[in-house]
C-alpha cells in the first residue's frame, strides 16, 4: 500500500517537473570558472529577460582539466548544448572528430571580421564552428607618473620607444621596462608578437608565412628579433631569473616604468597599482607608417552537434553577436574585448585606450598559433626560445630566423 | 599431505606484494616499452617497430635534444658524487663522533630538508637567489662580493649546476643518514685494537671506518644514480616544463614529460614519450647492472 503510494507521488512529480521544463534549459561548458558570478548575475539574466523560454546553465570546470573533462564529456554524450572554445587546434579537432557543429550561416556569425573568426575555422576557412567572444590585445603599460616626472612623451615610433628607455635609464630611479625571461613566454608573447606585426605588416605577412610566400628568414620576421636584442640593457638587473609574477609586482610597485602587456593585465593592475598607467601600441619604424596591432583571439562558443536543443542553442549563439552581450561581456573583463564589429562603450580608461587601437590600427593575431604549430618542432615553443636568445644576445636575428625556418621547413609541406 | 610441493603459505604471503607491485610497478612498465613501439596516425594507434627510436636517435631535431639530456643528467649526476656524498660521510664522521655536543640536533636538521615538498624547496630557493626579492645579492654585498652574484637561475652556464646544489642541499641528510648508521655498526673493539696499533684520529678513520663503509658507500652512489636519472619535479617545479634557459636545465626526466604530456600549443605524443622513458629505463639498467656486476662483487665484506 504505501510502496503504491510512494509510486504514485514520484509519478505525479515527474508529470508535474515535466509542466515545468517545458522550457528549454541550455547547459555551457567552459574553463571559465573566474566568469561564474558574470555569468550568473549578467549574462544569464540579461539573455533570458530577452528570450523567455529558454534557461541557461553555466557550468564551468577547472581551466587544466578542460580540454579532457570535454572530450570526455563529448564522448559519453553528456557534454552540455554549448561549449567554450580554446582558439586553433584544439577546437578544430572537436569540430573534425564531429563534435562541433557548423555554424557558418547563424546570422549572427555576419557581426565578426575574418580575423575574428579565423581561429575558429577549418584550414580553409570554408566553415566556422564557434561564434567569437573575445581577444586579448597586446601593448605596452606605462605609469603615467614616472612618464610626468621625466617629461617623456608617449613614444609612437621605434626611434622614441629607445629614446624614452634611454631616459628612464639615464635617470635611474626607474627600471625602465619590467620584463624577465625565466618563463621565456613573456619574450615571445609580449616581445616578439607585440612589436613584431608592425614589421610583418600585421595579416599580410602572417597569411604569406603561412603559404610559404614569405620565410622566417626574411628580413621582417629577423627584425623583430633584432629590435628585442636592445630590449636587453633597459630591463632591470638580473632578468634573466625573473618570472612572470616579479615582473607584474615590479611593474605594480612602481618600481619600473614601462611593463610590455597584454590587456588580460588591466584588472590585476587596476587593483594593485596606485599610481595612474596608460597605455601605447607597439611602436611603428617611422611616424606615419600604417600600425598594426595583436589582436588575439582567445575564446569563442560553439554549438555541441549533438545537442537536442540546438533551435535554442543557435538562438542563444546568434544573440552573442549582438551589441548587447559585446558591451556586458567587455565591461564585466576589461581587458577581454568583444570580437565583434559593433561599437562597444568600455568603461575602464586603460582598456578603452587599448581598444581604441582597433579604429586606428590593422588587427591581426600571433604570427605562430594557427597552423605553423602543429608539428615538431613547434613553432610556438621555439619562438620562445628564440626570442629570449635574442634579449639576451646570446644569438643573432640571422641565426635564430635560420634556425626557426629550418625547424618550420622540417615539417611543414609549403616550406620545404 | 605432507609432501604436496606446493608451499602455499609461500603463495599467500607473497601473493599482496606480488599483486600489487605487478599491478603498479611491472605491467605499466612493460607497457610503456609496447607503447613506444606504436605511433598514431589519424587517430588510429598503428604497429611501427623501432620507428620511434631511429627517429629518437636519428633525426637531428630529436637526438640533439636526448643527448642535450642526457649530458645534462651526468652533470647534474657528478655534482651529487662529488658534492653530495663526500659531504654526506663528512657530517656522519663529524656526528659519530663520540664527544660532538646536540648530535641528535644537527641531525635533525640535516635531514629535515629531505623530507620537504619539491615544490617548497624550488620555491624557497627561487625566492632566496631572485635578483629583485632574494636575500642572496644583499648578503654577497654585505660579505663584499657583490661580483659573485648573477641572476644564476637565469644564466645558461649556473642554472644547471645551481640546480644540482640546491638538489644536493636537499638531500645530502640521506648519504650521512646511511653511512651514520654504517658507522655505528663498527664494533669499538676494532677501533681500540687499531688503537693499540697507533692508528688514531684521521688515520683511523681512513685504514679503518672507511673501507668499512665501503660497501654503503656504493649503495649510495647507486642510489644517487637511480634518484639523479629519474629527476624532473625539481626542475620543473623551477624552470618549468621547457627547462629554461634555453634548455639548458633540460634532463631526461623534462625531456620525457614535455614530449609525452605536450606543452602550450605543442600537442602531446604518448609513443615518443615512451620511446624516451624506455631510454631512460635503459641507461638505468645499464648503470645499476656495471654497478653489480663491475663493482659490488669485488667489494670486501667484514663480519664481526
Amino acid at each position: 500500500m504505501n510502496r503504491k503510494l510512494l509510486s504514485l507521488a514520484l509519478l505525479g512529480s515527474t508529470i508535474l517537473g515535466g509542466a515545468a521544463a517545458a522550457d528549454v534549459t541550455l547547459t555551457i561548458e567552459s574553463w571559465r570558472n573566474d566568469d561564474l558570478v558574470l555569468w550568473q548575475d549578467t549574462i544569464i539574466p540579461a539573455f533570458e529577460a530577452a528570450n523567455p523560454g529558454i534557461k541557461v546553465k553555466f557550468t564551468p570546470s577547472a581551466p587544466a582539466e578542460y580540454n579532457a573533462v570535454l572530450n570526455s564529456k563529448l564522448d559519453a554524450g553528456s557534454a552540455g548544448d554549448l561549449i567554450t572554445c580554446r582558439p586553433f587546434d584544439a577546437s578544430l579537432a572537436l569540430y573534425d572528430g564531429g563534435h562541433l557543429a557548423d555554424i557558418s550561416n547563424l546570422e549572427g556569425m555576419a557581426n565578426f571580421s575574418d580575423v575574428a573568426k579565423s581561429a575558429w575555422q577549418t584550414d580553409d576557412a570554408s566553415a566556422s564552428f564557434c561564434m567569437p567572444m573575445a581577444s586579448v590585445i597586446h601593448g605596452f603599460i606605462y605609469n603615467k607618473e614616472a612618464f610626468a616626472e621625466l617629461d617623456i612623451k608617449v613614444p609612437e615610433t621605434e626611434a622614441e620607444f629607445f629614446a624614452a628607455l634611454e631616459t628612464i635609464k639615464a635617470d635611474g630611479n626607474y627600471i625602465p621596462m619590467a620584463m624577465g625571461t625565466n618563463d621565456q613566454w613573456e619574450a615571445a608573447t609580449m616581445g616578439y608578437n607585440n612589436i613584431g606585426p608592425n614589421y610583418w605588416k600585421g595579416e599580410e605577412g602572417r597569411l604569406a608565412l603561412i603559404a610559404g610566400d614569405q620565410k622566417l628568414t626574411d628580413a621582417q620576421w629577423v627584425a623583430p628579433y633584432e629590435a628585442l636584442a636592445k630590449w636587453g640593457e633597459y630591463l632591470g638587473d638580473g632578468y634573466e631569473a625573473q618570472t612572470y609574477p616579479d615582473s607584474q609586482n615590479i611593474f605594480t610597485l612602481g618600481r619600473a616604468a614601462i611593463y610590455p602587456a597584454g590587456s588580460w593585465e588591466i584588472t590585476g593592475f587596476n587593483a594593485q597599482a596606485d599610481f595612474e598607467m596608460g597605455a601605447f601600441k607597439a611602436p611603428v619604424q617611422n611616424a606615419g607608417d600604417t600600425c598594426y596591432i595583436s589582436d588575439h583571439t582567445d575564446i569563442a562558443l560553439g554549438m555541441n552537434a549533438a545537442s537536442p536543443n540546438a533551435e535554442a542553442a543557435q538562438t542563444f549563439l546568434n544573440w552573442m553577436g549582438t551589441s548587447e552581450f559585446a558591451g556586458i561581456y567587455a565591461n564585466a573583463l576589461p581587458g577581454f574585448f568583444s570580437l565583434s564589429n559593433h561599437e562597444v562603450a568600455m568603461e575602464d580608461p586603460l582598456a578603452q585606450e587599448f581598444v581604441s587601437w582597433r579604429g586606428e590600427c590593422e588587427s591581426t593575431i600571433r604570427s605562430t598559433y594557427q597552423i605553423l604549430s602543429r608539428g615538431t618542432p613547434n613553432l610556438e615553443n621555439e619562438t620562445w626560445g628564440a626570442s629570449v636568445a635574442a634579449i639576451k644576445g646570446s644569438k643573432s636575428g640571422a641565426d635564430l630566423g635560420m634556425e626557426l625556418q629550418s625547424g618550420l621547413a622540417s615539417w611543414y609541406a609549403p616550406h620545404k | 599431505m605432507k609432501n604436496s610441493g606446493i608451499k602455499w603459505h609461500v603463495i599467500v604471503f607473497l601473493a599482496p606484494a606480488v599483486l600489487v607491485y605487478t599491478a603498479i610497478m611491472i605491467f605499466p612498465l612493460f607497457n610503456t616499452l609496447r607503447l613506444a613501439l606504436y605511433t598514431e596516425v589519424d587517430q588510429v594507434r598503428q604497429f611501427v617497430g623501432l620507428e620511434n627510436f631511429r627517429t629518437l636517435f636519428g633525426d637531428p631535431y630529436w637526438s640533439g635534444q636526448f643527448w642535450n639530456a642526457l649530458g645534462n643528467n651526468f652533470w647534474f649526476f657528478f655534482i651529487h658524487m662529488i658534492v653530495q656524498n663526500p659531504i654526506g660521510i663528512a657530517l656522519a664522521a663529524i656526528l659519530s663522533h663520540p664527544r660532538l655536543r646536540f648530535a641528535a640536533l644537527y641531525r635533525t636538521a640535516i635531514f629535515v630538508p629531505t623530507i620537504l615538498s619539491f615544490v617548497i624547496v624550488g620555491f624557497a630557493w627561487k625566492l632566496i637567489l631572485s635578483p629583485i626579492w632574494g636575500i642572496t645579492p644583499d648578503m654577497l654585498k654585505a660579505l663584499g662580493l657583490k661580483w659573485l652574484y648573477a641572476p644564476y637561475l637565469g644564466k645558461e652556464e649556473y642554472a644547471l649546476t645551481t640546480l644540482a646544489l640546491i638538489s644536493v642541499w636537499q638531500f645530502v641528510g640521506i648519504p650521512m643518514m646511511l653511512i651514520y648508521a654504517a658507522l655505528l655498526s663498527i664494533p669499538e673493539e676494532v677501533l681500540e685494537a687499531g688503537e693499540v696499533d697507533g692508528i688514531t684520529g684521521f688515520a683511523s678513520f681512513w685504514k679503518i671506518k672507511l673501507p668499512l663503509i665501503l660497501p654503503s658507500i656504493g649503495i649510495i652512489s647507486i642510489l644517487t644514480f637511480v634518484g639523479n636519472f629519474n629527476a624532473f619535479d625539481l626542475i620543473y617545479t623551477t624552470q618549468g616544463a621547457l627547462a629554461g634557459p634555453d634548455f639548458s636545465t633540460d634532463i631526461l626526466g623534462t625531456f620525457m614529460y614535455r614530449t609525452f604530456f605536450g606543452f602550450q600549443l605543442q600537442l602531446g605524443d604518448p609513443h615518443m614519450g615512451s620511446a624516451i622513458a624506455s631510454g631512460m629505463f635503459g641507461i638505468i639498467l645499464i648503470g645499476v647492472c656495471i654497478y653489480l656486476f663491475g663493482i659490488q662483487t669485488r667489494l670486501r665484506r667484514y663480519q664481526f
